[in-house]
């Protein structure tokens, strides 16, 4: 494939970060090649959101590097920092929207605040996002309070895409929702994804959402990438911990090294 | 009897009569983790100290470069300002009018009912307009701002302000930061002139005082420093209070309970804060 010539759009080498003791990050490296998209699955406390949100910059690691078009994160000013949070998008686990404000300045507060626009140029296209994630346009003059779960991961959604970013981070894009929600999220997300040409970068337990979402699927355990594939093989992926965790089964490796006992 | 009780007394102390040779060294470790426990204590009294100072620094940098949000600031002017008038006011009025009935009584005692005028108005403007200001703002604003910040780090609307290339240091601390330090001295200024008028209503209905005199000795004694000094006591207040408040939510630990926690430590510090700042700022100013 002519793509392993063309650098990554993020790459993680050896990335690690412990919070006091505790070591939550051992030896994170991970390539996510740009216009794909990359869904980290694993169990929870086993690293999946500090190695988003290390990318972000929202947490600082203790070592390591991670790069985002070919520029290394820690070492980057103030203002390439700012430019560099301009080309993402995130979507939150709890959607994150800000609950003083309508439906529709959440929707456009990274087009009003980071990219400075007016606000009845943002206005208009909030209400074209709100439509595109399928919610009628009224619900842009409602409170974020006001939705239920699915609505609120919808808008929240169509505030990540908002200011059209080269990079969109979905964390647990599928929890909290039922099975159909769940579904017409990832519909959502596969579909702005590639009207986008965006790379993606998500972090799941739920199988169904990452099958639908993933080009590629890496798997983390104990702060370290144990295996990386494109999403056809993660069925045949001949690893034991990979095997335990997509078939969700409670005896396994997994399960053996945490000292649990079944 | 007395075996028994030395047995009981040595299982509660977790040791058995068979390794009773070991309770020098059992005491001695027990002194050691003493010890571990007051170094631990204070290394992390210091850790705490030093990661607020900084945050007050990159948060007063923040609150003087540039982008500004006018919009933030004036809502937050309503908010601190506006709407703590009525519980400053009552808090003036009340003690104004109880300052002249307690001098009162007291000068009474020796003859000196013409001081009452000058205690309520030094009294007032010089230290418990401030303080009491001070305190009620700290569990009026203090604690809203910590349990609004809070509840926005706990359901990760601050680091979605970051992924929007929003700095929350300028978006959500500056503008609360700015409006205490300039609302608070407002506040106190509106409450020296009740708490003055309330002692006067107490002084001239209650007590008999005759109006005229009792305006006449208020003016003669007060200087403008009294009421300087207030107000610049007053705004270092309101600086305390909206940063403990923002410093507390911003830190906040996870959940209702984190939430919780933070407006608890937010009320509570800014109020100590508030009294030993009132001692050193007295001392610096009248002595």
């Amino acid at each position: 494939m002519s793509k392993t010539s063309t650098p990554p759009k993020i790459k993680l080498d050896n990335v690690k970060k412990a919070f006091g003791d505790k070591v939550v990050l051992n030896g994170v490296t991970l390539d996510i090649p740009t216009g794909e998209s990359m869904v980290i699955i694993g169990g929870s406390g086993t690293g999946k959101s500090v190695t988003l949100k290390s990318i972000i910059g929202l947490i600082t690691p203790d070592s390591g590097t991670i790069e985002v078009d070919g520029q290394n994160v820690a070492k980057m000013t103030n203002d390439e920092h700012d430019s560099m949070m301009r080309k993402f998008g995130m979507l939150f686990q709890g959607g994150a929207l800000f609950d003083s404000m309508k439906v529709w300045e959440n929707v456009a507060f990274g087009l009003i605040q980071g990219k400075k626009m007016n606000r009845d140029e943002a206005h208009n296209i909030a209400i074209e996002k709100i439509r595109q994630v399928g919610l009628n346009p009224q619900v842009g003059d409602l409170f974020p309070a006001e939705l239920s779960g699915g609505m609120q991961k919808r808008v929240s959604l169509a505030r990540a895409i908002a200011t059209s970013p080269e990079i969109i981070f979905f964390d647990e894009p599928t929890t909290g929702l039922d099975p159909i929600m769940a579904d017409v999220i990832n519909d959502l997300i596969v579909e702005c994804v590639k009207d986008l040409g965006a790379t993606a970068l998500s972090i799941t337990h739920d199988m169904a959402s990452a099958k639908k979402i993933a080009d590629h699927v890496a798997m983390i355990y104990d702060g370290k990438i144990i295996w990386t594939g494109p999403v056809d093989s993660l069925y045949n992926s001949g690893n034991e911990y990979v095997e335990q965790f997509i078939h969700g089964r409670a005896e396994g490796p997994i399960t053996k090294h945490a000292g649990f006992t079944a | 009897m007395l075996e028994t009780g030395y047995k009981f007394f040595m299982i509660k102390a977790g040791l058995n009569s068979n390794n009773i040779k070991d309770l020098p060294k059992k005491i001695i470790c027990s002194f050691l983790g003493f010890s571990q426990i007051i170094g631990h204590s204070i290394f992390s009294f210091l850790q705490s100290i030093g990661k607020l100072s900084l945050f007050i620094g990159k948060a007063t940098k923040n609150c003087f470069t540039p982008p500004f949000y006018p919009r933030l600031l004036v809502r937050q002017f309503i908010d601190i300002g506006y709407y703590s008038l009525p519980v400053v006011g009552m808090t003036a009025l009340f003690t104004g009018m109880v300052l002249a009935l307690q001098s009162y009584t007291g000068f009474t005692r020796f003859n000196a009912e013409g001081a009452v005028a000058g205690v309520v108005v030094l009294s007032i403007t010089r230290e418990l307009a401030p303080v009491l200001a001070g305190l009620m703002v700290a569990g009026r604003v203090g604690a809203s701002i910590a349990a609004e910040i809070g509840t926005m780090r706990v359901t990760e609307q601050i680091d979605a302000l970051v992924t929007l290339s929003v700095n929350p240091f300028k978006y959500l601390i500056a503008p609360r930061v700015i409006a205490g330090t300039l609302m608070l001295p407002l506040l106190v200024f509106v409450g020296d002139i009740i708490g003055v008028f309330g002692g006067y209503i107490v002084s001239i209905y209650d007590l008999g005082f005759a109006s005229g005199n009792y305006i006449e000795q208020t003016w003669d004694i007060l200087e403008r420093m009294d009421v300087i000094s207030g107000l610049i006591k007053a705004a270092v207040f309101g600086f305390l209070v909206s940063m403990m408040g923002c410093y507390h939510g911003f830190n906040s630990g996870r959940g209702a309970q984190g939430v919780g926690t933070a407006t608890t430590y937010a009320v509570v510090s800014a109020s100590i804060l508030i009294l030993i700042f009132n001692f050193i700022l007295t001392q610096v100013f009248f002595s």
